[in-house]
């Protein structure tokens, strides 16, 4: 059983069907990037899992528990966290205080317990705030905990982000275009510290992604969608090469231009080569039939 | 400065110069057009009554002056460079400023522009063409319709010669104009409670001397005069040339937080605190109690709305619980159910109040933001008319209320005489201390803790707070309870202020209030709570002395000066300053246009919401 598993999501709004009839899987342990043109529907999809959303059809499940129609407090506290597309942060608290309040729901002292300052609730604290610096230094914002979230530098305001999600404890991230807006040494550091997530803590990474960089170099598995479906799932080389998601991004005229004069060069070859013969990531029975190439879909699940 | 066309030839600085001539000119008339309805409405008629300096100069005969005075310095800020074209311009411009007052007379008469306007009296035609002054006598005759206002010019020349040193007054360096500010703002001031600082200090032996000889009963004498611009003077020089609150803030926090300086520092205002209402006598008292019964719901409404973000207008309604409870458990009213001791009944009627916070939010705390406000306003009205409802009569009273209610001591068997130090207001003085000493406690305690945090993330940004685990409706129950508990022991206390609970007590003016002391002294701040209620309770009541119509204007005026150039509060925590001023440093970073749902609320409007 996968970690997080979609059947047949769909999401209306009205007359927009900005989901529709989604499955996807995301194993435990992976780093998966979900693409698409603008409007594709892929915050969408992630406020579906997060709870912002009911889902109208289909179902969503987390670690086996179904999602639909629970709050997201509760999903939160299943083992999800989430950034943001715009950097959501609480910018009148501290580097420090945000943290802590992503460790909330691993803190059990009541108000009394507050008020009175009882001895079980000072050392709760003293060891959040001990547990909220150590996670800042990891996250790369070493000498800054102090500082006022609007008041820092856009780069860190993401790495902040990230440390307030990781406050959770998470078993599963969503990440929300974490390199928007950054430059590519910027970038370059964000993806190392992506795999370094998933590395370290075991975090399952779920990725929205525009930039092709990114996702070519950390991902596993890709899941294209267009007008809320998914059109494409595979691995990088699979994904680059396939023409349904081509014409998504740069239109039929283009998609037949590049496919007809591809050619893989040679690292492409050897990377190809390799991992089929390591069988690594195999596509799964029914979503990419084995030996395509190009992760076409022959038929819908 | 002039707004005309910015090329350096000739016509082009002549049409420049033109133009703020033009601007010079209006800036007079629009000073004397203001002058002229302060007039007709009748601030000035009845300001007049009130003396600044005895027999010298009434605050109404200044408002005029000043009128002057502002038309020469703001027309001297339009007018073109050079000293010479600025003492012009600030000329004219107070010429305007008295000529439309001398129209005023010259038609106001033929006119009979007293019959629709009332304040158009014959006193008033008097004071503004200086009749006292000039020493002109029988002007009954002068007013008669056929004959000629003969001083009719009195204004225009006023006007341009007080003009004129307003504009002298805008050439001068900053440093020299502010100490003039200055001093007319205190002698203003001063003049203004003379005679309330007078009379206590008559009935001291000490004091009872410098008493007559500074104050008149109306204003101030000559001799407190000299005092008050000496001491302003004094004050001034120390503080330019001295500096101490930039060497204050360079000292070091080790020095400023040692035990040393702030347990004295500590004790001193402590005992200020205490022994406050000791030094007043007659209706003081009854403000100060008041002032610190205020402080004490602002202090429970910051925590609902400085803290959580939660807009609730209905804070009355808790009052409105605290308040009858304590009716009703030691009143002496028919339907009154028991006499018992007030530290029985103040902690029965907060507990019900809390209990009724549960019961109306839970089902209302899912709503955001504006429509939150909307619905407490409501049930504070559902609460008002309940209370003077003939369905409740029975239980509660109706609109004669409830009556008899003891003073703290009294409730407990203690007679204390009315000009002891524990006095009725008193005792409700010292019991709101101790309450928002409790509060401020808790409120302290809970900001550094994981709920107040919570109430923070809730007020920054709902849905990351609840996508961060938070559960919303039982965090923001919380908060409301807290808020509602602490007006609900307002509310009791309240009751004992007064003696009695009356429906027409119960008003939306309450709930507002209390929101308007907060926005004023600084939503989050407890100090700023506690200034604002000062502000907003303390002056106005002060103000019925001097000028009981106008109090609520120079109300609104206050509101909105703070909410213009100050809108963190006059004490802001350090939050809301960081709020307030988002807009003017360049941290916003850079992100991809859609928001994340379709309708996200941005941090900033949330917290704008929240901080409404």
């Amino acid at each position: 059983m996968a970690l997080l598993e979609t059947r047949n999501a769909t999401k209306r709004f009205g007359g927009l069907t900005a989901v529709n009839d989604l499955s996807f899987d995301l194993e435990e342990g992976a780093i998966v990037s979900v693409i698409g043109p603008n409007g594709a529907g892929k915050t969408t999809f992630f406020n579906c899992i997060a709870g912002f959303y009911q889902i109208d059809e289909g179902s969503i499940t987390l670690d086996g528990v179904e999602l639909h129609a629970l709050r997201p407090d509760k999903i939160a506290r299943l083992g999800l966290s989430r950034t943001y597309q715009n950097i959501r942060l609480f910018g009148g608290m501290t580097a420090t205080e945000n943290v802590l309040v992503g460790q909330h729901q691993h803190l059990a002292a009541n108000w009394m317990q507050a008020v009175l300052h009882t001895p079980s609730q000072q050392k709760e604290e003293a060891e959040a705030l001990e547990e909220a610096h150590r996670l800042l230094d990891y996250v790369g914002l070493e000498g800054r905990h102090d500082l006022l979230a609007q008041n820092l530098p856009y780069g860190d305001q993401r790495r902040l982000e990230v440390g307030r999600a990781l406050g959770t404890s998470p078993k599963i991230l969503l990440l929300d275009e974490p390199t928007a807006g950054m430059n590519p040494a910027e970038t370059h550091e964000m993806t190392g510290f992506i795999r370094q997530l998933r590395d370290d803590l075991g975090i399952t990474i779920l990725l929205i992604e525009h930039e092709m960089r990114v996702v070519m170099d950390i991902s596993e598995r890709i899941t294209v969608l267009d007008y809320g479906e998914r059109i494409a799932e595979g691995t990088t080389a699979q994904i680059q090469r396939n023409k349904r998601v081509i014409e998504a991004y740069l239109g039929k005229a283009a998609s037949e231009a590049v496919i007809g004069e591809y050619e893989p060069d040679e690292d492409e070859a050897d990377q190809l080569a390799a991992a089929e013969e390591a069988g690594a990531h195999a596509p799964k029975p029914g979503l990419a039939p084995a030996g395509d190439e190009t992760g076409e879909l022959a038929e819908k699940d | 400065m002039s707004a005309g066309p910015t090329t350096t030839t000739a016509s082009g600085t002549l049409q420049r110069d033109l133009s703020a001539w033009k601007q010079v000119f209006i800036v007079g008339l629009l000073f004397g057009g203001a002058a002229l309805y302060v007039t007709l409405v009748g601030i000035v008629g009845t300001l007049a009554e009130r003396a600044v300096i005895d027999d010298v100069v009434t605050v109404g005969e200044l408002v005029l002056l000043l009128s002057a005075i502002g038309a020469g310095y703001v027309g001297a800020l339009r007018a073109p460079a050079g000293a010479v074209n600025k003492i012009i311009g600030s000329a004219i411009a107070g010429l305007m400023s008295g000529a439309v007052l001398s129209l005023l007379i010259l038609i106001g008469p033929a006119l009979d522009l007293g019959e629709y306007l009332p304040n158009a009296s014959r006193d008033l035609y008097d004071l503004i063409s200086g009749a006292e002054i000039l020493g002109v006598k029988n002007t009954a005759e002068m007013w008669n319709g056929e004959a000629f206002p003969h001083t009719f010019w009195f204004p225009a020349v006023i006007g341009t010669s007080l003009g004129a040193l307003g504009g002298l007054l805008s050439l001068l360096p900053r440093v020299a104009r502010n100490l003039i500010l200055l001093g007319v703002g205190t002698l203003t001031i001063t003049g203004l409670f003379a005679g309330i600082m007078r009379s206590p200090m008559l009935q001291h032996e000490l004091t009872s001397n410098a008493a007559r000889e500074l104050f008149a009963s109306n204003g101030l004498r000559m001799p407190g005069v000299f005092l008050v611009l000496g001491v302003v003077l004094l004050v001034y020089l120390v503080w330019v040339l001295i500096e101490p609150k930039r060497r204050y803030d360079e000292l070091p926090k080790e020095t400023k937080e040692h035990p040393a300086v702030v347990i004295p520092a500590g004790a001193i205002a402590l005992l200020f605190v205490l022994m406050l209402p000791l030094g007043f006598t007659g209706f003081i008292p009854s403000v100060i109690a008041l002032v610190a019964l205020y402080a004490l719901m602002g202090l429970g409404l910051n925590i609902t709305l400085g803290l959580a973000g939660l807009l609730d207008l209905g804070f009355v309604a808790f009052f409105a619980v605290g308040a009858y409870t304590v009716a009703l458990l030691s009143g002496t009213s028919d339907v009154s159910i028991a006499a018992l001791p007030f530290f029985v009944t103040i902690p029965i009627a907060t507990l019900a109040a809390m209990g009724f916070g549960l019961l109306l939010g839970l089902p209302i705390l899912g709503i955001r933001g504006d429509y939150l406000a909307i619905v407490t306003l409501g049930f504070g009205e559902i609460i008002a008319i309940l209370a003077r409802s003939d369905l409740l009569k029975p239980l509660i009273g109706g609109p004669a209320g409830i009556t008899g209610i003891p003073k703290p001591l009294a409730s407990i068997g203690i007679e204390v005489g009315a000009g002891s130090w524990l006095s009725g207001p008193n005792q409700i003085y010292y019991v709101s201390l101790i309450s928002m000493a409790v509060i401020a406690f808790i409120a302290v305690r809970l900001r550094d803790s994981r709920l107040g945090r919570a109430w923070i993330a809730i007020r920054e940004d709902e849905d990351v707070a609840e996508a961060l685990g938070i559960n919303l409706v039982q965090t923001k129950s919380l908060a409301y309870m807290l808020g509602a508990a602490f007006a609900g022991l307002g509310g009791a206390v309240f009751a004992m202020l007064f003696g009695s609970v009356q429906p027409s007590s119960i008003n939306i003016n309450v709930s507002i209030l209390i929101v308007v002391i907060i926005i004023i002294g600084g939503m989050g701040s407890i100090p700023g709570v506690v200034l604002g209620a000062i502000v907003v309770i303390g002056l106005p009541e002060l103000f019925r002395e001097i000028a009981p119509e106008y109090r609520f204007l120079l109300y609104g005026i206050a509101l909105i000066l703070v909410v213009r150039w100050r809108p963190e509060g006059l004490m802001p925590s350090r939050v809301g300053r960081q709020e307030m001023h988002a807009g003017d440093t360049p941290t916003e970073g850079e992100g991809p246009a859609p928001p994340d749902r379709p309708d996200a609320e941005s941090a900033s409007a949330s917290s704008a919401s929240g901080g409404a």
